[in-house]
C-alpha cells in the first residue's frame, strides 16, 4: 500500500512539476465555466418566461440547470483526460525510468494502481474547481443535494473508465503524442458509438447503447444509482487496469 | 551470491544470450567484458528481474529471480545503461522516492539518502533538478540510487561511461570499496578498468561466455611464450647470434634500429626467466645494456584474441605482438 501511495504521489508531483496540471485544470475550469454560464442564462430566461405566463410549476434547478451542466462536463472530460494519461507509461518507457520501477521490489499491480490513483487525484482536483459553481447555486437557490452527489459519483466513475483506458493506451507506446491521440480517438468513439443506434436492429441497438460510455451517466445525473451502470463503470475500470497489467508484462517478455 | 545457470534469451530468431553460466561469490567484483551487442545488458536485465530469460535460471542473493522476484529485487541494486532519472525531480526528491519504493524503512530514509549522496559525491547538487545535471552527475545519481537500500548485489551497467578521468578514478575507488561487502557485477568495454577493479572477468561474445578467470590468469594463459624487449647500444655484428645462443632463448627478432641503438624482441619458453643470462651475455661483451623488460600480452590482446573470429584472430594477435602494451 505504501508503494502505491509513493508512486501516486510521484505521479501527482510530476503533473504539477510540468505545465500539464495547470493547463488541464485551467482548461477544464474555463470550459466548465462557459457551459455553466450559458446554461444558467438559458435557465434564467426560461424561469422569467414561466413567471411572465403566470406561474405554473416552478422549474427545477436540478433538472434544468445541473443535469445539462453535468452532461456537458462529461464531454469536456473527453478532451481533457487524454492529456492527463498520455504520458503515464509512454514517458517512462521513452526515458528509461521504467527500468527503475520494474527492477525495484514492486509488483506490476502496485505500479499500475499508483499511476491510476495519481491520475485520479488530478482528476478529482479538476472536479473540485466545479464546487465553486455548485456553491453559488446553493447560496442563491434551493437545489436538491442528493442528485448533485450522485451526479458527481457518476462523473468520477466515468472519469475512472477514461483514466484506466488511457493508462492502457499509454502502456502500448513510447510516444506520448501517439498515446494522447489514440486515447482521444477511442474516447470519442465511445461517446458517439450509439448515435446510429436508432437506425439499426433491436439487438444491435441495445449493444451499442450499452457500450456508449456517456449514456450510463444519464441516470446518475437524475439522482438514480442503478446497479447496471455501477457494474458497467466498475467492470470497465477493472478490465482496463487488468489489460494494462497484461500489456506491461508482455513488454517484459518481448523485451 | 549470484548463480547463473544455462541462461538463454531469444528475441524471435535472434539469440542475444546463449547458454551462459557463471557464479560470483560474496564480496567479489566480477567484470563483464564484451564488444557492443555481446549480450551484457541483456544478461544484467535478466539478473535484475527486468526481463525473464527464455531458458535457464538465475539466482541472486539466494532467490530465484523468476520465482521470488520481490525478494531478489530487494537485495539487488541496479544502475542501467542510461541512469533512470526523473527530469523534473530534484536529486534529493528523486533519491527519497527511490528509497520509498525500495522499502527503506521510513526512519532511516533521510539518513540513507544523505549517506549515499556523500558516498557518490552528489550532495552539492541535492536541490538541483535531474534534468539540469551533467552526464557525470547523472551517472553518479544513478549509482546513488542503486546503493540506497544497501543491497547485497550491485549490478552496474557501464558505471564509468561519460565520466571525466578524475570522476572515473573516484568511481572505480568507490566500486572497489563496495566490493568488500557487496557482490558487484559491472559491465564495461574499457579494458584497463577490468584489470584495475575486478577480481574476476567474464568475457562474452555473441551471447556466449568465452572465458572466465582472473585478469592475471587470462593474460598469462594466452601467452604461449615469454617475450622480452632488449635494447643494446654499440652491439657487435654478431649480437643476434650471441643472444640466440643464450640458453632458453627460442627466437631473436630485431624490432628497431636507431643509430647504434638496436632493440630486440626475444622469445623464450613459457615460465622460463632468461633475463639474468641475457644481461650477463650483453655486459660480458662490453655492449651497453639500455633496457630489458618483459613484454606482456595486454588484456586488450586477450580480448581481441577471444572475441574475434577464429580465422582472423591469429593474424590480429601476430600484428599486435610487436607493439608495446598500452598499460
Amino acid at each position: 500500500m505504501s508503494n502505491v501511495i509513493a508512486i501516486a504521489q510521484k505521479e501527482l508531483k510530476g503533473y504539477f512539476a510540468s505545465p500539464i496540471a495547470y493547463i488541464v485544470l485551467g482548461f477544464f475550469s474555463l470550459m466548465f465555466g462557459v457551459f455553466y454560464y450559458s446554461v444558467l442564462l438559458y435557465f434564467n430566461q426560461q424561469s422569467m418566461q414561466m413567471a411572465g405566463m403566470g406561474g405554473g410549476a416552478a422549474i427545477n434547478v436540478n433538472d434544468q440547470l445541473i443535469r445539462p451542466v453535468f452532461l456537458n462536463m462529461s464531454v469536456v472530460l473527453l478532451f481533457v483526460l487524454p492529456m492527463v494519461t498520455m504520458r503515464t507509461y509512454s514517458e517512462e518507457k521513452r526515458s528509461g525510468t521504467i527500468e527503475l520501477l520494474l527492477t525495484s521490489p514492486l509488483t506490476d499491480f502496485q505500479i499500475i494502481m499508483g499511476k491510476f490513483v495519481g491520475a485520479m487525484a488530478l482528476f478529482l482536483a479538476m472536479l473540485a474547481t466545479t464546487l465553486v459553481h455548485v456553491g453559488v447555486l446553493f447560496a442563491f437557490g434551493n437545489p436538491e443535494w442528493r442528485p448533485i452527489a450522485t451526479g458527481y459519483l457518476g462523473i468520477i466513475l466515468m472519469g475512472g473508465c477514461f483514466v484506466a483506458l488511457g493508462l492502457l493506451i499509454s502502456s502500448l507506446t513510447k510516444n506520448q503524442i501517439v498515446a494522447g491521440m489514440i486515447t482521444f480517438a477511442v474516447f470519442l468513439l465511445l461517446w458517439v458509438i450509439n448515435w446510429p443506434a436508432q437506425f439499426t436492429g433491436p439487438t444491435t441497438q441495445q449493444v451499442l447503447n450499452y457500450l456508449a460510455i456517456t449514456d450510463h451517466l444519464d441516470d446518475f445525473t437524475r439522482g438514480i444509482v442503478d446497479t447496471k451502470h455501477l457494474v458497467y463503470y466498475l467492470s470497465f475500470i477493472a478490465f482496463g487496469l487488468f489489460l494494462t497489467a497484461r500489456s506491461v508484462d508482455s513488454e517484459r517478455w518481448r523485451g | 551470491m549470484i548463480e547463473v545457470q544455462n541462461l538463454t534469451k531469444r528475441y524471435g530468431p535472434f539469440t542475444a544470450v546463449d547458454n551462459v553460466s557463471f557464479k560470483a561469490e560474496r564480496g567479489e567484483i566480477l567484470g563483464f567484458l564484451g564488444p557492443n551487442g555481446a549480450g551484457k545488458t541483456t544478461t544484467m536485465r535478466i539478473l535484475t528481474g527486468y526481463m525473464p530469460p527464455t531458458e535457464g535460471r538465475a539466482v541472486v542473493a539466494g532467490y530465484d529471480v523468476l520465482e521470488k522476484p520481490i525478494d531478489a529485487k530487494r537485495r539487488t541494486g541496479y544502475l542501467p545503461e542510461t541512469p533512470p532519472l526523473y527530469p523534473d525531480m530534484t536529486v534529493r526528491d528523486y533519491l527519497d522516492f527511490c528509497a520509498r519504493i525500495k522499502a527503506v524503512p521510513r526512519a532511516d530514509r533521510k539518513a540513507r539518502v544523505n549517506t549515499v549522496m556523500e558516498r557518490t559525491r552528489v550532495a552539492d547538487m541535492a536541490t538541483r533538478h535531474c534534468a539540469k545535471l551533467s552526464k557525470g552527475y547523472r551517472q553518479r545519481v544513478g549509482l546513488a540510487q542503486a546503493l540506497l537500500h544497501n543491497p547485497d548485489v550491485l549490478i552496474l551497467d557501464e558505471p564509468t561511461a561519460g565520466l571525466d578521468p578524475k570522476q572515473i578514478i573516484e568511481t572505480r575507488r568507490l566500486i572497489k570499496e563496495l566490493g568488500g561487502d557487496h557482490t558487484v557485477i559491472l559491465s564495461t568495454h574499457i579494458l584497463p578498468e577490468v584489470s584495475q577493479t575486478c577480481n574476476r572477468v567474464v568475457i562474452i561474445n555473441k551471447g556466449r561466455v568465452v572465458a572466465v578467470d582472473t585478469p592475471e590468469n587470462l593474460t598469462a594463459k594466452l601467452r604461449g611464450s615469454e617475450t622480452m624487449y632488449l635494447q643494446i647500444d654499440a652491439a657487435g655484428a654478431d649480437a643476434s647470434a650471441a643472444l640466440a645462443a643464450v640458453p632458453g632463448v627460442s627466437r631473436v627478432g630485431t624490432s628497431e634500429v636507431r643509430g647504434t641503438v638496436v632493440g630486440y624482441e626475444i622469445e623464450s619458453g613459457a615460465g622460463r626467466d632468461v633475463r639474468r643470462d641475457l644481461s650477463a651475455a650483453v655486459v660480458s661483451r662490453g655492449w651497453g645494456l639500455l633496457e630489458l623488460r618483459p613484454l606482456r600480452m595486454s588484456l586488450e590482446e586477450v580480448f581481441l584474441h577471444l572475441t574475434t573470429d577464429e580465422t582472423t584472430a591469429p593474424a590480429v594477435v601476430e600484428q599486435r605482438s610487436g607493439e608495446v602494451p598500452v598499460e
